[in-house]
């Protein structure tokens, strides 16, 4: 590989920022200042293009430090990885989260998706472009997980070290002291204010938060932490998959594979080393439940990972965090550091021999990231782009070795099967889908939030649980990705077999409850927008169909019948060809939500 | 005498192809062993020196038991496979994705669409006159050859060639994100200040005209370019020892552009600057 470094070099600053990653370099080859000897070796590069995967490291690096990313910062990176500058600046550019573009240092994310579009985000939008000054790039945002408090803002200011504010529910004032003083912006509350069932001795997964210390090891262990991993250690790998697999417990990340399936498939693959993904990059509209997990119970996680990785021979673990949940960093970055010095990560997990720990990964704003092999990619160093399957993850997945991803949510429910067991668990919920679910309830109620409830109790239940308003128009279920039901269908169960025989689907948990104030084409141009921003670009009936699926919305946006139904030919046949053709999950559920609109709840007629 | 490397032997597998029961060697994809069926399908992306990327979505069949289409070129033939290549499914999706494609980027350059078009009734301009279209300027910075990116239809085909395929240069890269995705080379510069080396093996693949000799941009602004019109004289390149194939075009006694046989098991299609643009002292008749 003969690379081609251009001469922009990076101010010190930003030396400064990647140095603070990479160490300081080590010879002229990877930019240093060029001794005399130097000019005697010549090095290879390989070991250091076995640091691929530092590239999204490096980029937050410059991109936290400086606030955007120069010509001179890329290339000093690209040089220190042996990465070709061309393809650091594709993967810069596939991110919304940088910029290679100078902008201010402050970003100030404003959410403009479902929820927060449903409380006024737009207004609210204008008015803090109004009242800010030049100082600070607003930028409208996808979802930000904090559904439950819409409108949401998000502040990044740039610096050493970067600083952070939320403002939810925002308001003007709000949002603009977050940005221009984050530091003295007022604290978040807890994340126990988004359970409101918080306390409730009926509670599983949700058990501990708001009552035990997220900061503390100890309280979580006074708190049951850890009794499930000893457990695992007593019936080793086998009888923890056995357990599993017996729970009937099924992936909780929207695609409701069994879990005990890819895990036992995974452990049995002779290929080494295994790995270990947690999917902590939740940026499906309306979904919230894995933040107040991380956030509010962050050790549970640590140890259903280890779980996880004991059980299926892997000695590493990722969790990939979506890159706009500063608050989930900062208490899984505490957790981790105080499990490893007490011996419950690291060379001998427990005293037991086995060796793990755990890295975290931070997205850097793109949906499609979640997608499970798009996230290999994004942690090597390359563009977040799906890969064609087969070949599976459980075969060639993270670096190309078996790996075995799994949802927050999901791998919390490993806990509560090892220490009740497995028949237990099964018992709760209902025969196909068993054991306790988390629900993200936003919009129309009195009480939004995270709300834990075993499989099969209805929409209905559900919704009065959260204190649904008057006037309720449309719910969304599985989120954007997912399909709108009427009013007069609350009797749904929700589990994943009752949500499929009425047609539609459960998905990640999200229940958007929209009343009849909220302008449904609106809405659903909204969700038009976010799958045409999101898509990564691949394959064309998701890169092109989402541009003109939006195009034909905009255009019926004010018509209705006779009037809108060329437009709504069109629409489908798109739509049909985006679910057939597409490569990835993304482009394949695209048109759901929009189709399940005009066919269930009438829009447009 | 071309040595063809034999390999290990492999196994036959059986399986069908619109009914019919079809064998074909492990490891080949559903396409090869429908090509060897005389089935015909559209293919873009596809190309025969390079890993298949899948990003067109053109040549998508039916796979009984599978819940969405499934890729053609990439996937690969399983023995009791049940493949359906011409469905009416299959017809829709191939047909919304010609229709997607020609109204965002300019196809005219490549070859065989518009057959395709015709045959599957492809309608781009029912998206109406506003549908967002690519809509770039060529981009002409050096005197080798022109990206033309309104006529990308964003394959990876030249990144997979200039990248760890073929040249090793990394000169290009897909950069943005979705509609916006576009090929560059790094910040958006010139080629010229790129890695790139000028091998031309980036035009060798493109199919569909979006990087072109510059002598064969020029010929076509000036309405002189005229592909009836020119012979391919296939020979070896004079210019060192390894004996690449060049194949030379000639119109109205000028070589207009250089390619190189796919088939050839050395170079398979590859050259270097100087037998992909070192003709001039050929013609020089001073
Ligand atoms: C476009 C797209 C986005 C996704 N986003 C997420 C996500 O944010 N979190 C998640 O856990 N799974 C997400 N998934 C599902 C994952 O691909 C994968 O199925 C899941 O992480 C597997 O874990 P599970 O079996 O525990 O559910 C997404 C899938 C697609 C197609
Ligand atoms: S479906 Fe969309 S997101 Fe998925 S690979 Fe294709 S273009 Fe990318
Ligand atoms: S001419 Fe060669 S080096 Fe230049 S971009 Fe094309 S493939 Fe890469
Ligand atoms: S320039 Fe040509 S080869 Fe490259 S992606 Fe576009 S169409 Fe494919
Ligand atoms: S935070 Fe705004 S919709 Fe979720
Ligand atoms: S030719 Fe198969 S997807 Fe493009």
């Amino acid at each position: 590989m003969d690379l081609h470094f251009g001469d922009s070099k990076p101010t010190d600053d930003e030396r400064a920022a990647v140095d603070a990653l990479l160490g300081p370099p080590e010879s002229s080859w990877e930019g240093a200042d060029r001794s005399d000897a130097d000019l005697r070796w010549a090095r290879g590069g390989r070991e250091a293009r076995d640091r691929r995967d530092l590239l999204l490291p490096g980029l937050h690096a410059i991109n936290d430090r400086i606030g955007w990313i120069s010509e001179g910062a890329l290339d000093y990176l690209c040089r220190r990885l042996t990465v070709p500058p061309s393809e650091a600046y594709g993967v810069a550019t596939f991110y919304a989260m940088f910029s290679v573009k100078p902008r201010p240092a402050t970003v100030l994310h404003v959410c403009t998706d479902l929820a927060c579009a449903a409380t006024g985000a737009s207004e609210l939008c204008a008015g803090i472009e109004s009242a800010l000054g030049p100082g600070v790039h607003v930028e409208r945002s996808p979802c930000l997980g904090l559904c439950e408090r819409a409108p949401a803002a998000l502040a990044i200011k740039a610096g050493d070290p970067v600083r952070t504010a939320v403002s939810a529910p925002a308001t003007v004032h709000d949002a603009v002291l977050a940005a221009s003083a984050p530091d003295s912006a007022p604290q978040e509350p807890p994340a126990a204010m988004a359970v409101p069932q918080a306390g409730d001795p009926g509670l599983t997964l949700l058990s501990r938060v708001g009552v035990v210390d997220p900061s503390s090891l100890d309280d979580y262990r006074a708190h049951g932490g850890y009794t499930a991993l000893r457990r695992a250690f007593e019936i080793g790998p086998a009888g923890v998959i056995r357990e599993v697999t017996d729970s009937g417990l099924v992936g909780r990340g929207g695609a409701a594979f069994p879990t005990g399936r890819k895990w036992q498939a995974t452990a049995s693959q002779p290929d080494h080393p295994h790995y270990l993904v947690c999917n902590a990059d939740e940026s499906e509209p309306g979904t919230f439940k894995d933040r107040v997990i991380m956030e509010g119970d962050p050790y549970a996680l640590i140890e259903a990972m280890t779980i996880a990785a004991y059980a299926t021979g892997a000695h590493k673990g990722y969790l990939y965090l979506r890159g706009e949940y500063p608050r989930a960093l900062a208490r899984l970055e505490h957790a981790i550091a105080q499990a490893r010095a007490r011996g419950l990560l690291g060379d001998d997990v427990l005293g037991q021999g086995y060796a793990f720990d755990i890295e975290i990964r931070r997205g850097a704003g793109a949906y499609i990231c979640g997608e499970e092999t798009a996230l290999f990619n994004s942690i090597e160093g390359y563009r977040g782009e799906p890969r064609s399957k087969p070949p599976f993850p459980v075969e060639k997945g993270l670096f190309g070795k078996p790996t075995v991803e799994n949802n927050v949510e999901t791998l919390v429910n490993v806990l509560p099967i090892l220490t009740m067991g497995a028949p237990a668990y099964a018992a709760i919920g209902t025969e196909r889908s068993t054991g306790p679910k988390l629900f993200c309830v936003s919009g129309s109620v009195a009480r939004p939030g995270i709300y834990e409830l075993p499989f099969g109790a209805t929409l209905g239940e559900l919704l009065e649980l959260a204190g649904v308003r008057d006037g309720l128009r449309a719910v969304l279920l599985g989120g954007a990705a997912g399909g709108f039901v009427r009013p007069d269908e609350l009797g749904i169960p929700l589990t994943f077999e009752g949500t499929r025989e009425a047609g539609t689907t459960l998905g990640s948990g999200v229940v958007m409850a929209f009343d009849d104030t909220v302008p449904l084409p609106r809405l659903l141009l909204r969700i038009a927008e976010f799958f045409r921003d999101e898509s990564c670009g691949q394959c064309v009936p998701c890169r092109v169909g989402t541009v003109r699926q939006e195009e034909a919305l905009h255009r019926i946006a004010e018509r209705t019948g006779a009037a809108a139904a060329d437009d709504i030919a069109l629409l489908r046949e798109v739509g049909r060809a985006m679910r057939d053709a597409s490569i990835c999950g993304l482009g394949q559920t695209a048109w759901n939500a929009v189709e399940s609109a005009i066919d269930r709840l009438g829009a447009y007629e | 005498m071309t040595v063809v490397p034999l390999g290990i032997p492999r196994r036959l597998l059986e399986f069908t192809i619109d009914g019919e029961p079809v064998r074909t060697t492990e490891g080949s994809t559903i396409l090869d062993a429908c090509r060897a069926a005389g089935k015909d399908i559209p293919t873009l992306c596809e190309g025969d020196t390079l890993r298949p990327k899948n990003a067109c979505r053109v040549c998508v069949v039916e796979v009984e038991g599978s819940r969405t289409l499934v890729p053609a070129c990439s996937r690969k033939a399983e023995a009791g496979m049940e493949v359906r290549t011409g469905t009416e499914r299959a017809r829709h999706s191939r047909k919304i994705v010609l229709e997607l494609l020609a109204s965002s980027v300019d196809l005219s350059t490549t070859s065989q669409v518009a057959g395709w078009i015709k045959e599957y009734e492809a309608k781009p301009d029912r998206f109406g006159p506003d549908a967002a279209r690519l809509n770039e300027e060529p981009k002409v910075d050096n005197e080798l050859y022109v990206r033309d990116y309104d006529k990308c239809i964003l394959c990876y085909k030249c990144v997979d060639a200039c990248g760890d395929q073929w040249q090793n240069s990394f000169a290009i890269s897909v950069a943005g994100r979705g509609f916006d995705a576009r090929i560059a080379v790094e910040h958006d510069a010139p080629l010229t200040d790129s890695a790139c080396v000028y091998c031309g093996n980036c035009i060798e693949v493109c199919p569909t005209g979006a990087l072109s000799f510059k002598s064969e941009f020029d010929m076509r602004a000036a309405g002189t370019w005229d592909e009836s019109a020119q012979t391919e004289t296939t020979t070896v390149c004079a210019y060192c020892g390894v004996g690449c194939n060049l194949t030379l075009h000639v119109q109205d006694n000028e070589i207009v552009k250089v390619t190189s046989p796919h088939d050839n098991p050395v170079t398979h299609g590859n050259l270097c600057i100087k037998g992909r643009f070192g003709y001039q002292h050929v013609q020089n008749r001073d």
